[in-house]
């Protein structure tokens, strides 16, 4: 059979060529990973380098034998730790979600109100921390949070409490630390939606006789949807997987799933359970991230 | 109708102490002559000092310096043609598998993007060390120059481009002499996006680093964990003032470049 080399002449083309670049980059680096992840989910755990054993076991025939095994998948379900774990880790998202929404649309909703020469000055005052590493951030709560932190050391002597209030190593401090670190994450969103609105429409709500907060509800908050739902979604799926804030500032209470995870892998060398951890998460998340992605692309077109 | 009432006011105060007062808290602890870090025993430089004495610190922050100037170059590079594959290539094959890739990265909790790509680099046999957690980051970092690019691409009118392309300008020539002017800012905010992403990056760079190839973030975390010290207030005062230096930088060089554009627009 002879190939037409028109065929190869159309797929070598220069268009192609500049798709090729970033697409074969991600499909190596981020795509090809997660069939490794799914492997070792699959496999036992050995005392070797590395921990795992090999799916294909090569015998005496010209043929591998496959020796698979959901045993990992098994564990998650009957040790109820890993399920309190997810939980645990979709209350603690959900919460902090709405919590950041509620504190992040007020800002959100003000910068845009100020007049037109603050907003630039503002939006950057927003960003900044966002900039700023993340470790840094939670890392600053400790020093307030702790029991003889300066939250505690304010507060008594001022006399408006007796005895230090336990914060630190709580759920409380990991809802704090969750709220600070992504509310440039919500406030973005809703802010270059917010910005947009046409205020005319506010107006003749107005005009008609509606009060503020009826004209709030019933026409500001359905015209900024897209953004609160994009906000949403920029805290939501990655708080799930949330390591570094229940690590430095929750307690041995705190279970989250991300923790869990570093836990496996790091700790007990468990490469086999952490994979199947990170597998069954990716499942929770899958229809969130696809549902942000066409909230994104819908946003661009 | 009221525009700009005392609530807008009142949630600006208390949203902007709230994003603040952490960070002022912990750089004015830096300066603290006694090693208590939530007792004011007066001013004080010395924990910068002890800092340029701590051999484990400046190592780590040279390890870092190298793996964030090389990714977010690299990544530069890559998400620009990928911002530019989003916005001006229309639909070709894969193109919601690629955009899903693009995407995906900004969202998905770090665990599992570093023992993803852990576990291939094992798979492998590619020794881990600076090598890997340079490519780990260039793959997330390149995702929001993607985005950054594509936002600014969607943005500007293309019929220059077309203009240039109609003369005889081959397309290579025409991304270089009209289409990359035009998204400089958003290339450079971009640049700087991605050397403070890899700067800040502790989870990623745990999973993929190797043995002599520790990141200041996973200096920084052991250091946390033994405890609050004025010491890693000290470093964390050179990250903040770093990071603030260079996005105010940033902000002016779009505000001058915008300038530009409105003078030659009058003239």
């Amino acid at each position: 059979m002879q190939t037409n080399p028109n065929f190869f002449k159309s797929i070598f083309n220069g268009r192609n060529a500049v798709i090729a670049i970033p697409y074969i980059w991600l499909l190596l680096l981020f795509l090809l990973p997660f069939i490794y992840v799914l492997k070792i989910s699959f496999a036992e755990t050995i005392y070797a380098r590395p921990p795992y054993s090999s799916l294909l076991i090569w015998g005496d025939s010209w043929l591998p034998s496959i020796k698979a095994s959901f045993d990992n998948y098994l564990f998650l379900f009957s040790d109820s730790l890993y399920i309190k774990a997810y939980l645990s880790s979709l209350k603690i998202a959900f919460i902090s979600t709405i919590l950041t929404l509620i504190i992040g649309y007020s800002i959100a909703y003000s910068v845009a109100r100020a007049p037109t020469r603050w907003r630039g000055i503002l939006l950057m005052l927003v960003i900044l921390p966002f900039w700023t590493s993340f470790l840094i951030r939670v890392y600053a709560w400790i020093g307030i949070l702790k029991t003889e932190g300066l939250l505690n050391l304010a507060l008594m002597s001022i006399g408006i409490i007796e005895k230090p209030l336990m914060i630190m190593n709580t759920d409380l401090a990991v809802y704090i630390g969750i709220v600070y670190s992504y509310l440039p994450f919500m406030i973005l969103p809703l802010y270059a939606n917010l910005e947009k609105m046409d205020m005319s429409l506010l107006e003749a709500a107005a005009d008609l006789g509606c009060r503020p907060f009826k004209t709030f509800w019933t026409v500001t908050v359905p015209l900024s949807l897209s953004g609160i739902i994009a906000g949403c979604f920029l805290v939501f799926i990655p708080v799930m997987g949330e390591f570094v804030i229940p690590d430095l500032l929750g307690g041995s209470e705190t279970l989250m799933i991300g923790k869990v995870l570093w836990t496996e892998f790091f700790y007990n060398r468990d490469w086999p359970v952490a994979s199947a951890v990170a597998i069954l998460l990716l499942a929770i998340l899958v229809v969130p991230i696809m549902l942000y992605q066409r909230s994104q692309e819908k946003a661009i077109s | 109708m009221k525009k700009f009432g005392s609530f807008n006011i009142f949630s600006l105060i208390v949203g902007f102490s709230f994003l603040y007062i952490p960070i002022i808290l912990l750089i004015l602890f830096s300066f603290n002559e006694s090693r208590l870090v939530t007792v004011w025993g007066g001013f004080s430089t010395k924990w910068y000092g002890e800092l340029l004495q701590n051999q484990g610190i400046k190592d780590a922050a040279w390890v870092t310096i190298k793996v964030a100037f090389v990714s977010s170059t690299i990544a530069t590079i890559l998400g620009t043609i990928a911002g530019l594959v989003m916005t001006r290539f229309g639909n070709f094959k894969g193109r919601t598998l690629f955009s899903g890739m693009i995407y995906a990265p900004m969202v998905m909790p770090e665990v599992i993007i570093g023992l993803s790509t852990l576990l291939m680099f094992v798979a492998l046999a590619i020794d881990r060390g600076i090598f890997t957690v340079t490519l780990a980051h260039i793959t997330f970092s390149m995702c929001y120059v993607a985005v950054v690019v594509q936002s600014r691409m969607s943005s500007y009118d293309d019929s220059l481009t077309e203009a240039a392309l109609d003369l005889g300008c081959t397309p290579f020539r025409t991304f270089i002499l009209i289409t990359l002017p035009i998204i400089l800012p958003a290339v450079i905010s971009g640049w700087l996006l991605s050397f403070t992403l890899s700067l800040d990056d502790l989870v990623i760079a745990s999973f993929t680093s190797g043995p002599g190839s520790t990141t200041l973030p996973m200096k920084i975390y052991s250091m946390v964990r033994l405890g609050v010290t004025p010491e890693i207030n000290a470093v964390s005062t050179i990250l903040v003032g770093v990071v603030t230096l260079g996005v105010i930088t940033a902000s002016l060089i779009g505000r001058r470049q915008k300038q530009q554009i409105l003078k030659t627009q009058h003239t």
